[in-house]
């Protein structure tokens, strides 16, 4: 732990990543006691105010204050890459290590499964689920998560096949002890490492797709506010108001960079032998 | 004339410099390409069975009914020169214009019209116009060019109905037999009308081309062809429209008030205005005790700045509505005022219906219980939104507290309207070309699945809906509408708010356009480009 | 070698049993009657395809017999016919629209990598270089932006500030009137910004790809030997690394493959191309059950052949996969 820390901390990059990474949750943590103005209210008199001082970041086509609504929507987008990671995460967790534990037909059977859902174009999927259900913000993060797993899942079955053989859990295996106790003590933790990093990555792309969905009118319903849908309903006034286009997009750039920054510093500090790995997971959310 | 038609440098347009510009009229001239923009798709080429706009309008193009509407809105002949209604409205005759063909080179006939008729009633065939015909006894062709139609009652609507598009017997005749109407060549690759422009081309999802039917029997439209294209994204028609890629489109008043107001662009179009064809209105379940009372009803009128309302939710780019009348159209009084915006008086109607005392939240009380109500709109529509958000604090000014919820509009539809399960709401009414609106007002629509929402009952409306419901003759009809007006804009059984303008542009290199209260496209088939500025020409 | 093809095939071959499951699966987790909720103003009692339709799907039986029916008229290639008011064969309708996006998208592969390669390999060679750090921010500045909104500010630039490209669509107006070259320049000219956005994002990805392969190879024993023996180091990084680093980036190319066809939903949107996101946009909205359907099955089958030929292609250059299973 030590020496990860001295590494990581060499990389002035990753940390500036880290601190950006950090300041980005607690603004949206606190957002509600942050933000000046009710990111809600609309008020017809201010219709696409550029910035000022009463509005920093100018307010949209309601009159509604865009700093006010980029918290909020820090909140809403933070949120929506977390619990949509997190879903991927325990999903690939789960089978990948069912597969690598256990090998054989378990094995063949989940990494078919895992093949499977990669042919699949997953911005389809999320079409012809989404256009079905309510597009909450609820359905979105589960439905996210769902098509987003196979990653993770591969990832954490190599770190299990090149674990599995290792002196300490043969050791385990030998003494009796069940494979769930083995799996949850022995080599989850060791496995966990590339998998942080895959989810540091998953975050902001699923900011992307969500502003996508945006897009297409199936992202986060309005009003709540999200980057995505913000960005996305500047676009119909991107050469009046600049500032409806500029900040949000800015804030999603500012988000994936300095989680990549986070991620690849994390893996390098860790260990050099992950680099390779790591860098599957992070395609575009698509 | 109501309407304030905003044209731009109409008449004026220059060409190109440098070019030699006749000086002198305009002059009308064949050539040139028209090009027009639509978000959706279009879903079929036999518009019976489609009720899509984009299906409807490139329909427009090749099709023609037996009647229809003209620049003011009133019915004219099309494939029929003249009609006649019988004295008790129950029969309907129709004399055609001769010498039209089919663009296959065919005689249009009566027969067509009797076979257009029997396949929008034909159980197999999926029209959603069968409504407009379930008074319709027979349909009779007395001869080539002579068709009558005998109503079970009178219908109001009878004449404004045979708009329908007339289709070739000789060409579907067996697939609409078969029931597969869906199947035959000319709902997809090549549909044939009696219409000003024959198909060209389709490619799906891309665009529809057509051309100018040499043979037209109104004469050769000018404009020799009209490519319809799909673009399915509005930001990027703007686009294509600043980049002059595209002839006609329709603006947001966003555009139309801060996005076009430059020389530039306003040299390359002109931009229309016009009122839309429905308003929106802040309507009351009358089934509830205090709103009931009409008192507190035009309270409500008088509260709300329907001025600042139309400003900050459409740009101002609206009209005021006083009634449920399209303005401009026969049936609208122009007599009948709005209700002021006077908040004084709002408050005195509201403590002579009882509403006087304040609580400490400032809210008026009676019988100790305070006046708060909920109000409902659907999802997805920031303007609704924003009205409800103006009204919450405008009412909030005369002691009035209101708790807004946008619900998803199928649940706000099945849980809460069908259900008649609310306080107030804020919703739209379109309206068609005829200004029946039984099913709307009338006391007996005011079940479940009736459109009577409001549960609105009053004698004098009823007898006035079903008086103009069951003549034929306008002038009577126009009597029985003014009164109807006047009527609801007294009772105000739901507060009108405004009428949302269409903001339609148009290249300036056409001319012919005359806007009225139909809107541009009336009389789209005589538009032209002078030879000197026409665009797309062959070689 | 055939053996390994033949071996291959038959593995895929559950696969595609396993692409209509999950295609029919998606569009049954919706609540209630997939008929009752199909959309369109035209009440669906009325809608003789949908009434066909359910009468095919046999709606009133349980799921796997729905199911079971479904599948053996997709072996007869009969994916039914769209709910939409032309009630077109989803088939056909399919044909229309996949040569654009096909077209789309392998131009943009091959640009990817053309471009990836090389920016990969030098960025790797020089790691943590300037080189390095300005390409990675660059990377990752084409992975953050939305690609609308990259489109959108493409169009205003070229489009209408410059008038250099056209806006959308695939043809000009006057495309008939045009000779065979002009016609051919069009047409290019229609795809440019279209193409630009869909590599700018994919970029990212891919260059990362290789910079990482390309950095685990150099770490290999035979590369360090290479230079050991006095090799030149343009012959070991050109001639020894960058061929096995090329190696695990022909199967990405196929896994990537799904990625870009679903980034055409949103490019195809908004330059209004006529190509399967699109489609696929519209039967969403319209909630047209057959063209969905289809189009998941058909998107998903040729990704799967694609990903076979990768896997084939893999075998050729590289005799060790055949023994051996591919995957780590």
């Amino acid at each position: 732990m030590k020496s990860f820390w001295r590494a990581f901390r060499r990389n002035r990059l990753a940390v500036i990543g880290g601190i950006i990474v950090v300041v980005l949750a607690v603004a949206a943590v606190a957002a509600g006691s942050i933000a000046p103005w009710d990111p809600n209210r609309p008020d017809v008199k201010k219709i696409l105010d550029p910035p000022s001082r009463a509005h920093l970041l100018g307010t949209d086509q309601l009159g509604r204050d865009v700093l006010s609504r980029m918290l909020h929507g820090a909140r809403v987008s933070l949120a929506v890459g977390f619990v949509s990671v997190g879903i991927a995460a325990f999903i690939g967790i789960t089978l990948g290590s069912a597969a690598g534990y256990n090998g054989g037909m378990v094995d063949a059977t989940i990494m078919r499964l895992v093949d499977l859902m990669l042919v699949f174009p997953r911005f389809f999927l999320l079409l012809a689920v989404l256009a079905f259900l309510k597009p909450s913000i609820w359905t979105i993060m589960a439905v996210i998560g769902i098509t987003g797993w196979m990653g993770v899942a591969r990832l954490v079955r190599a770190e299990f096949l090149a674990l599995k053989e290792r002196e300490f859990v043969v050791w385990s295996q030998s003494i009796g002890a069940s494979g769930f106790r083995i799996i949850w003590r022995h080599i989850l933790p060791n496995a966990m490492a590339p998998v942080l990093v895959a989810m540091t990555l998953g975050i902001p792309a699923a900011i992307l797709t969500e502003s996508g969905l945006s897009f297409l009118g199936l992202g986060v319903q309005p009003p709540r506010a999200t980057w995505g849908n913000i960005l996305n309903e500047g676009k119909d006034a991107i050469e009046l108001a600049w500032w409806l286009s500029v900040y949000p997009g800015l804030a999603i750039l500012l988000t994936v960079l300095s989680y990549n920054l986070l991620g690849e510093g994390i893996r390098d500090a860790l260990d050099p032998r992950l680099r390779q790995s790591a860098g599957r997971v992070g395609g575009r959310g698509r | 004339m109501l309407l304030a038609l905003a044209a731009g440098c109409n008449g004026e347009a220059g060409g190109p410099p440098g070019e030699g510009k006749p000086s002198g009229a305009i002059t009308p001239a064949y050539g040139d390409t028209r090009i027009e923009a639509s978000i959706g798709n279009v879903s079929s080429l036999i518009p019976n069975v489609t009720s899509d706009a984009a299906s409807h309008e490139v329909g427009d193009f090749m099709y023609n009914g037996l009647v229809t509407l003209g620049r003011d809105l009133e019915v004219t002949g099309d494939l029929a020169k003249s009609w006649t209604f019988s004295k008790d409205c129950l029969t309907l005759d129709f004399k055609l214009e001769q010498g039209v063909r089919w663009h296959d080179g065919q005689p249009f006939t009566a027969d067509d019209v009797v076979f257009t008729w029997e396949t929008t009633m034909n159980a197999k065939t999926p029209s959603p116009y069968k409504s407009d015909f379930l008074d319709v006894d027979r349909v009779e062709a007395r001869g080539p060019h002579e068709v009558r139609i005998s109503y079970k009652r009178p219908y109001a609507k009878a004449l404004l109905s045979w708009a329908v598009p007339m289709l070739p017997r000789h060409l579907l005749e067996r697939w609409v037999r078969d029931g597969k109407l869906r199947e035959a060549p000319q709902n997809w690759t090549a549909p044939i009308g009696t219409g000003p422009y024959r198909f060209k081309e389709m490619k799906s999802g891309e665009k529809v081309v057509v051309v100018a039917n040499p043979d037209y029997f109104k004469g050769r439209p000018p404009i020799s062809r009209i490519v319809y294209r799909i673009i399915p994204s509005q930001a990027t028609i703007f686009l294509e429209l600043k980049a002059k890629g595209v002839d006609v489109a329709a603006l947001t008043a966003l555009q139309y008030k801060r996005q076009t107001e430059y020389p530039a662009f306003e040299k390359a179009y002109n931009k229309y205005r016009y009122a839309g064809a429905g308003y929106t209105y802040f309507g009351f379940n009358l089934k509830d005790k205090r709103f009931a009372d009409r008192r507190v009803r035009r309270a409500f009128a008088h509260a709300i700045n329907k001025q600042e309302l139309l400003d900050g939710v459409v740009l101002g780019l609206g009209r005021r509505a006083t009634g449920p009348f399209r303005p401009g159209t026969w049936a609208d009084n122009p007599e009948v005022k709005g209700v002021p915006y006077d908040p004084k008086r709002a408050q005195a109607l509201l403590a002579e219906a009882g509403w006087r005392e304040r609580n400490a939240d400032g809210l008026l009380v009676k019988d100790g219980v305070p006046f708060t109500f909920e109000l409902l709109t659907n999802q997805g529509n920031d303007e609704r939104k924003k009205i409800a958000e103006i009204i919450q604090a405008s009412l909030r000014e005369v002691g009035v507290g209101v708790d807004i919820r946008v619900l998803e509009w199928a649940a706000l539809l099945k849980e809460h309207i069908k259900k008649r399960n609310f306080d107030s709401i804020v919703l739209g009414w379109g309206t068609g070309a005829d200004p029946d609106q039984y099913v709307v007002w009338h006391s007996s629509q005011s079940g479940p699945d009736d459109l009577n929402h409001i549960s609105y009952a009053n004698p004098e409306v009823d007898a006035l809906l079903e008086a103009g419901r069951s003549s034929c003759v306008q002038a009577e009809r126009v009597r029985y509408y003014h009164r109807l007006h006047q009527v609801l804009a007294d009772d105000q059984p739901l507060v009108f708010l405004y009428w949302r303008d269409a903001l339609p542009v148009v290249s300036s290199r056409i001319y012919g356009i005359q806007p009225g209260p139909a809107g541009i496209k009336w009389n789209f088939n005589d538009w032209f480009v002078p030879k000197y500025l026409q665009r797309y020409t062959a070689g | 070698m055939l053996a390994y093809a033949l071996r291959r095939l038959l593995l895929a071959l559950p696969l595609l049993l396993g692409i209509t499951f999950v295609s029919f699966i998606v569009i049954h987790l919706a609540p209630g009657d997939p008929v009752e909720m199909a959309g369109g103003d035209v009440p669906m009692t009325q809608n003789p395809q949908v009434g066909k339709w359910r009468e095919e799907l046999g709606l009133d039986k349980p799921l796997h017999v729905q199911y079971l029916n479904w599948v053996s008229r997709l072996v007869r290639f009969d994916f039914g016919r769209s709910f939409a008011p032309h009630g077109r064969p989803v088939l056909t309708m399919i044909a229309e629209r996949l040569p654009i996006t096909l077209l789309l998208n392998i131009v943009e592969m091959l640009i990817i990598v053309t471009m990836a390669v090389p920016v990969g390999a030098l960025s790797a060679t020089r790691q943590y270089s300037a080189f390095d750090k300005v390409t990675t921010i660059f990377v990752f500045i084409g992975f953050a932006t939305p690609d609308f909104w990259l489109a959108l500010l493409l169009m205003i630039l070229f489009g209408v500030q410059l008038g250099w490209l056209p806006i959308s669509g695939l043809r000009s107006m006057n495309w008939e009137y045009l000779s065979f070259w002009q016609q051919q320049g069009d047409f290019l000219a229609h795809l440019t910004l279209p193409i630009v956005v869909a590599t700018f994002g994919g970029l990212a990805g891919f260059s990362r790809y290789m910079r990482q392969s390309m950095l685990e190879v150099i770490r290999q024993d035979y590369i360090q030997s290479a230079r050991a023996k006095g090799l030149a180091e343009r012959v070991v990084i050109g001639k020894h690394a960058l061929r096995n680093a090329l190696l695990p980036i022909v199967t990405i190319l196929g896994l990537s493959l799904p990625t870009l066809i679903g980034g055409s939903v949103i490019v195809e949107s908004i330059f209004a191309i006529p190509g399967m996101g699109q489609l696929m946009v519209q039967a969403a909205f319209e909630r047209d059950y057959p063209v969905l359907m289809g189009n998941l099955v058909i998107v998903s089958t040729l990704t799967l052949l694609a990903n076979l030929a990768a896997d084939v292609a893999y075998g050729l250059v590289d005799p060790r996969i055949r023994v051996g299973r591919r995957r780590r």
